[in-house]
């Protein structure tokens, strides 16, 4: 699925790396503990997130995530959008819940790691 | 090649950019990716460990042909006890730490999941030292 469907799919605004959005992405992991994600070897996984601080776009940077999908209306900062751009990692701000975002992704095809 | 950047502790607006700038690096390296995500993984974990409890560190990066060789050396509480630190799920870290989204005590276990091999190190009121090789 393109970055730009996960967009849609979810309802969210699209709020960094625009030139991403044709980007594939199959996995999904939704988790608030980033050392969590830290451990996942899986590529073209997609983050689910209610945690909005720049270590949320830094650990995405260093696991290779290129889509972050940040729920329940979190505030996603200047800082972070800089950050995210200048490493091609599209946010995605969406007011649904995790579980709900989650369940949308996973009905529409994106596959759990685990 | 060698590397050399300092932390700050306590400062998580910048954590993390020792490993990103050593990313950038490996990347125009051409070093294969699966092998720069262990390499970052294990020195962002490390970096964040520094900002998390030490005051101050320094982080040295060397890089040859055959391995990555990553020295972090802080000045801090050190951990009495490294057996028990290097178990899943032990943590001293502070509320601030884990509303960063870490202090689950995943850190150390990540990098020695991660490393070809993995030292460390403390004198507690001094410090600790780690060092993480990565073989290419």
């Amino acid at each position: 699925m393109k970055i730009r469907e996960v967009a849609d799919i979810v309802q969210g605004v699209v709020l960094s790396a625009d030139d991403m959005l044709d980007h594939e992405v199959e996995y999904a992991f939704a988790s608030d503990l980033m050392s969590d994600v830290l451990t996942i070897p899986t590529e073209k996984l997609v983050l689910i997130t209610g945690l909005s601080n720049i270590q949320t776009v830094r650990t995405a940077e260093m696991a290779d995530v290129q889509c972050v999908v940040v729920v329940r209306n979190k505030k996603v900062t200047n800082e972070m959008v800089e950050l995210a751009n200048e490493n091609h990692i599209v946010i995605i701000e969406c007011s649904s819940s995790m579980f709900k975002t989650s369940g949308l992704l996973y009905q529409s095809g994106i596959k759990p790691i685990y | 090649m060698q590397l050399e950047y300092s932390i700050e502790g306590g400062d998580f607006s910048h954590a993390g950019f020792a490993s990103s700038q050593v990313k950038r690096v490996l990347k125009q390296l051409n070093v294969d990716p699966k092998l720069i995500k262990r390499v970052v993984v294990c020195l962002y974990e490390a970096e964040v460990n520094v900002v998390a409890h030490a005051y101050s560190g320094i982080i040295h990066v060397l890089i040859n042909t055959n391995e990555i060789v990553m020295k972090l050396v802080d000045k801090g509480p050190g951990i009495p006890d490294i057996s028990l630190a290097m178990q899943k799920g032990y943590s001293t870290a502070s509320d601030k730490v884990r509303e960063m989204g870490f202090g689950a005590g995943m850190g150390l276990p990540n990098i020695q999941h991660n490393a070809d091999d993995f030292k460390i190190s403390s004198n507690v009121g001094e410090g600790t030292n780690l060092e993480i090789t990565i073989k290419l």
